[in-house]
Order: structure tokens, then sequence, then C-alpha cells
């Protein structure tokens, strides 16, 4: 088995840093978008685990799944980009002393607040 | 047991059903039927006292003389078996003879009574459950179901005690009645749980073939004394006889009802019926025959001072009942049993008497305001008069052999405190009963101007007239303290003996075990029946005399009254046993109630549940600090849960 050759083990690995950078993105980050850029990070990176359990175990079920990941991500993207763009129009002005990105700062959502 | 038993007493269901149909068409025709309901309730009862008859006939002629018949299974619970059965014997037949038969007269007697009456069908139907409720207690076969119909009669003298709720003193006594009432049941309630805790059965014929095997004399007497205790309240003994004096709110002839058939004679016949317990301590015993002196005496004295024509009766009511339960303390059942059935000829007498008095009078019932009444209602006063005769124990009437045979059971029984004492509350009788018919009939009329006093209707002058027969020549049934005819027909039922009649197969030599074997109370070498006879008439008689002297002579009572004595007043205010009675029971209670109501409500129990509530808001005030409102660190919280969640799996996997 030469060293090169890929693994399936291999995915698994690129999927965790990939889901680990998504999680990361969505714990360091502020901006909504950005926020919403590591869901999708993690979105892809559970669907490449799904299609690679697929393929060691020769069934279909995890591509099946992968596809319905897929299309609700698509569904969620366009929801979701919606409500943030509404948001950041609403809100207008970037305050002082704060780059655009800010404005569309998650930590502003604070009606759940006990 | 019943195997040659007449076929016709199988029929016996029918003497409750018939009431009780009468009383369910009435509650649900009764407003149609209008005048009608009247005649059809008498009817009702009428038949129910022709097929009483019908049994009881049919019993003379048997040897077979006790009957148990089954309607239907009532409860089945593993070893709790109750069923719905019937017991005919002569006992519960005798009963039924006098709750029918007078209660009959009663109902034919309501008939005019209650004659434009706007609720007429409602109190006929309650006089028609009232007597369905009293055949159901006597022809019972068990606890349970003579507990029933002991409730029943609970609830019908309740319902028409207080038949003219408008009045308030009218509700305020059934509802006094009914309570007094509870106190009493409670007691029978705890001897019948007694009952089956020990013997495991509620059947008559198990309980009494079993007991004196079974039972220890401390739990006989125990057993005993709470079922007197319930006899205390329905037959009005002390300490429970208060709610009968102010029983005759109601209309009359509920009154004699009460008086006669239904109500007060259950506690008798339930003393009667469950003498076993009794015979098997002699302390009861004791207990039964001084409650009733005490009661005789007290109520006796009572009546004396009091103007209300009823409640004078009604006391005399209590007196009469305290004499049945000296003879059932001393053992002479048969003899208690035998007065009941002459009380129920006479006092029903008395009280439809005094019914017709207040129909006379415009429902006047002070007998300062009477007197001379004899020239306009003769045929009322002549029955009266009957009644009068037989009450104060004048030879030959009915009153005369019963009261006779009470005395000389409480000579025989060897307590001579118990005899003179009893001889005093003869005389008191025969005192306050004459005051009575003098103040009402005799002497110069006091009636007020306006008032014109008028006789009754014949419907009921006849019950007055058929129940003046009765009271006079009842006696004749029992001459004789052992071979009278009452008292040989009881003697399966209240002899001490618990074998044959029972129908319990096997040997049962228990009758030596008792503690008073003999039915009826004999001394050696005393007094003879002749002498003992002669002075028990003469205390009865003597009395009379006394207040024919002063309420019918020269001497001027109604002088004396504006300076009574001291004695007098406290009789006229009935010993202040309502007071006391008010005190202790209403003023005390109330203030437990405020106690609990403002201390334990309000402190304790309230402070529980709204520490409850406190203690959730404390929690929630410190829970809320988790919920910071920043996504992110939900977000942290998800990761935290999905890595503990996977190092969990991990570990377990590996270990």
């Amino acid at each position: 088995m030469s060293f090169f050759q890929v693994q399936p083990s291999h995915f698994l690995g690129l999927a965790a840093i990939l889901f680990a950078t998504g999680t990361a993105a969505v714990l360091l980050r502020k901006n909504a978008l950005r926020i919403f850029m590591g869901i999708e990070l993690m979105l892809n990176a559970v669907n490449l685990t799904l299609v690679t359990f697929a393929k060691i175990h020769g069934g279909l079920d995890g591509q099946v799944l992968a596809f319905f990941v897929m299309v609700v991500a698509a569904a969620e993207v366009v929801v979701g980009l919606g409500i943030i763009v509404a948001i950041f129009r609403r809100k207008g002005r970037v305050p002082a002393g704060a780059t655009a990105v800010d404005a569309a700062s998650v930590d502003d959502v604070s009606a759940l607040k006990g | 047991m019943s195997v040659d038993a007449p076929a016709i007493m199988k029929a016996a269901w029918l003497i409750p059903a018939l009431p009780l149909f009468g009383a369910a068409v009435l509650t649900f025709f009764g407003p149609k039927m209008k005048r009608a309901s009247g005649p059809f309730a008498t009817m009702m009862m009428a038949g129910a006292a022709t097929v009483s008859g019908i049994v009881f006939f049919q019993m003379l002629g048997a040897t077979e003389r006790t009957f148990v018949g089954t309607l239907y299974s009532w409860i089945s619970a593993g070893s709790f078996q109750v069923a719905v059965d019937y017991r005919v014997d002569p006992l519960s037949i005798l009963f039924c003879l006098v709750v029918t038969g007078v209660g009959a007269l009663i109902h034919l007697y309501s008939v005019g009574y209650m004659k434009g009456d706007p609720r007429e069908p409602r109190y006929f139907a309650y006089l028609n459950l009232f007597a369905f409720s009293m055949l159901v207690l006597v022809l019972a076969n068990n606890f349970l179901l003579l507990y029933v119909g002991w409730e029943l009669v609970g609830l019908c003298s309740y319902l028409l005690i207080g038949f003219w709720f408008e009045v308030r003193e009218n509700a305020s006594a059934a509802k006094k009645a009914f309570i007094t009432n509870r106190v009493g049941d409670f007691s029978f309630s705890i001897g019948i749980f007694l009952i089956f805790a020990q013997i495991g059965s509620l059947d008559f014929g198990t309980v009494f073939a079993s007991a004196p095997a079974v039972l220890s004399a401390g739990t006989a007497t125990a057993i005993a004394l709470l079922l007197f205790g319930g006899a205390t309240g329905k037959s009005a003994q002390i300490p429970l006889y208060v709610w009968l004096p102010d029983a005759m709110a109601g209309p009359t002839p509920v009154s004699a009802l009460i008086h006669a058939a239904t109500m007060v004679t259950a506690g008798v016949y339930m003393v009667a019926r469950t003498h076993v317990f009794f015979d098997l301590s002699a302390a009861s015993g004791d207990v039964v025959a001084w409650i009733g002196l005490a009661t005789a005496l007290l109520a006796g004295l009572i009546a004396i001072a009091q103007d209300d024509i009823k409640r004078v009766l009604a006391y005399s009511t209590v007196s009469q009942l305290g004499f049945m339960f000296v003879a059932l303390g001393v053992g002479a059942y048969a003899t208690g049993v035998f007065h009941v059935v002459t009380h129920a000829f006479f006092k029903a007498l008395l009280f439809l008497g005094a019914g017709s008095v207040m129909h006379a009078l415009a429902n006047r019932t002070d007998v300062t305001q009477m007197g001379g009444l004899w020239r306009k209602i003769p045929w009322t006063m002549a029955t009266f008069v009957a009644g009068w005769l037989a009450i104060i124990g004048f030879p030959f009437t009915s009153g005369f052999f019963s009261k006779d045979q009470i005395l000389e059971a409480a000579y025989g029984s060897g307590n001579d405190a118990l005899w003179i004492l009893l001889l005093v509350a003869t005389l008191v009788t025969g005192f306050y009963m004459t005051r009575l018919l003098v103040l009402t009939f005799f002497g110069p009329s006091r009636v007020p101007d306006g008032v014109h006093p008028h006789e009754s209707p014949p419907s009921m002058l006849f019950p007055l007239v058929l129940l003046g027969a009765a009271a006079l020549l009842g006696g004749l049934l029992g001459a004789r303290p052992e071979d009278g005819a009452i008292q040989r027909f009881l003697q399966p039922v209240t002899a001490p003996s618990v074998t044959s009649e029972l129908g319990f197969e096997g040997e049962v030599p228990f009758v030596e075990d008792l503690e008073r074997p003999e039915a009826f109370p004999h001394r050696e070498g005393g007094l003879s029946e002749g002498q003992l006879s002669g002075l028990a008439t003469a205390a009865g008689v003597g009395g009379a005399a006394v207040a024919l002297i002063m309420y019918a002579g020269a001497f001027d009572w109604r002088r004396r009254r504006e300076n009574p004595g001291l004695a007098w007043r406290a009789a006229r205010n009935k010993f202040f046993v309502d007071e006391v009675y008010q005190f202790l029971f209403t003023s005390l209670g109330r203030l437990g109630a405020t106690a609990l109501a403002f201390v334990v409500d309000t402190r304790w129990i309230d402070g529980v549940v709204n520490g409850a509530g406190m203690m959730t808001t404390r929690l929630a005030t410190l829970g809320r600090r988790l919920q910071t409102g920043f996504v992110r660190s939900y977000a942290i919280g998800v990761l935290a849960g999905g890595v503990g969640l996977m190092a969990f799996f991990f570990v377990r996997s590996v270990v």
C-alpha cells in the first residue's frame, strides 16, 4: 500500500478539519454572514462524512442523505440570507468606531435574554 | 331453615315495596294527581298493612316462623358478602304491623289535615318514603341493610320536620334532628365495623349464632354500647334526645308518625334485634337501663312545665322511650317491644288528637289559651281521654299492662333504686298528662275571642276512634308478662337462646355463657305480681290525682305561675340542656372552626402552598441567569454537549 494512496479515512480527516473550522467560525465570529458561512462549512463537512461512510459500507443511504442535506442547506441559504440582508438594511447605518461587518453582529440580537 | 315456611311469607317484600312504589309515583306524577295523592298514598299503606296482616296470620299457623328471602346479591367482595335480603320473623312482622297499621291511619288522617297545602303531593311522597324506610329497617336481614333503612329514616324525618321550611325555626329543627341523629349513627356504624371485624359477617343469622363463641366480654360490651349509642340517637335517649321535642316543627301527623310508628321505635327494635350482644354483657344492660331511667325522669319533669301541647307530648314520648329502654336493659325484651306497640297506639292517638285540637283552634298549641274544649270537640276529647287513660296506666288499658310489666321487670332485676325511680317516673307521667288533659279540655274556656273551635272532619276522626279502641284494648295482647300473646309470639326471637330459630346448624352450647340467661327477670320472695301492679297503678293514678287537684280544683295555677319557684323555672327551660349543648358543641365547635380557618388554614396550609410558589420563583431567578441572550454562548453549550456525548461514547467503547 503506497503512502500517497488516498484512503477513505483521509476523507474523514478532511471532514473533521472542515467541521472544526466551521465550528470555530460560528463561535468566534460576530458577524451573521460569517457565522452563516461557518454553518455551511459544517454542513458540507457532514455531507462529506456521509458520502465517505456510504462508500466504506457500500450502501447508498449516506449519499441519499447527503442530497437531502444539500437541498435543505440550499433552502436555508435562501431564507437565511434574506433575513440577514433584511436586518442589515433595517439597521441602516454602521455605528461609529465599528467596521461595516460589525453592523450585523449577532450579539445585538438579545430578545431571548432571561 | 325456611323449608316449611309458608310460601306467602315470600311475598313479604311487597310490604316495603308498596310504599316505595307510592313514593316513586308521587314523586314523578304527584303534581298531576293533586288531591288524589293523599288517598293514593293511603291506599299504598293500606295495601302494605294488608300484606303484613296476611303474612302475620300465615305465620301464626306455621311452626317454622322465620323466613329469610333474598332479593339479590348487593355487595360481593371476597369474604364480604351482603345481600338485599329480608327476614320475616315474629319481631319484624310485629313491627311491620305497627308501622303499616298505625302508619295507614296517620296517612288517612293526613288527607284531612293537609287539605289545601300547596305541597300536598310532596308531603305524601315523603310520608310513603318514610314508611318504606322504616320497613326496610325492620325487615333487613343484615346490619348494612338495617343501616340503610336507619339512614333513610333519618333523611325522611329531616324532610318532613322541615316540611314547612319557609319558617326558619322549622328548617333549624330539621337540621337539628338530622345532625343529632348523625351523631348516634356514627356510633352505630362503628359498632357495625366492629361486628364485621370480629365476626367477619354482617348477616343476622351468622352474627347472632357465632357471637357468643367469638366475642370476649369486653368486645361484646363495646359492640353493645356502640349499638346503643346509635339507639340513643334514633330513639331520643340521653344524651341525644334533644332533637325530638323540636321535631314537632313538622306537620302534626308527621309528629305522630315519628313518635309512634316509624322513627323512635327503631332504636328499641334494633336493641331487641341485637339482644345477643346485650345478653353477653351485663354492664351494657345496666347502662341501657340507667340511661333509660334517667331519660324517663328528666323528660317527664320537663314535660310538667311546658305549655305547648305538642311539646308536652314530645317529652312524653322521650320519657316513654326511656321506660322501654329500662325494660330492654333488664333483659325483658318482649316487654320492651310490647310497650312499643301499646305506646304506638296511644301516642299516635294523642298526637293526632293534639292535631285535631290545633285544627279546631286554627293552629294554636298553647294550652294556656285552651280550656273547656270538651263541649266543642267532644269526639276529640273522648279519644284523647282514652289515650290519657292508657298512658297513665289506668287499669286494663293498654298502657297499664305494658308499663306494669316494665316495672315488674325492673323490680325483678333486683335493683331497688331502678324500680323506685321508675315508679317516680310513672307518677310524673300521670301528673303531666293529666295537667295537659285538664288544661286543654276542661275548666273554664280561655280561648281568645274570634277563635271558633270546630270538630274535625270524619277522615280525621275515624283514625282517632280506631286508635282510641286500640289504646284501650290493645293491652290484652300481652296481659301477662310471660305467657301473654305477644310475649309468647316474640319468644323465638327475644329469648336468649341463640340456637334453633336462627337456623344455625350444629352444636351451640352457649346459653350458659350468657350473663343474663333469663328472658324476664324475677326476684325470689319479693312482692307479688299483684302488689307490684297495685303500686304501679297507684303511682300513675296518684300522679293524675295530684294534677287533678292542682289544675281542676280550687288551686289557682295561673296566679302561682306569676311567682314561679326555682324548680319550675328550671323545668320550664328544659334544664338548660339545649343551652349547655349550644355552648359545648355549637359555640366551642365554632371556636374550633375559627381557629382552624384563621390559624391552621391561613398560616399552615396557605403557607405550604404559597411557599411552594415562592420556592419556584427563587429557583427561576437563579436559572434565568443561564439565559444570557448571546446566541454564541448557546452554541458553546451545544458544542460542549456534543463533545461530551462523543467523549462518553468513546470512553464507554474503550472501557
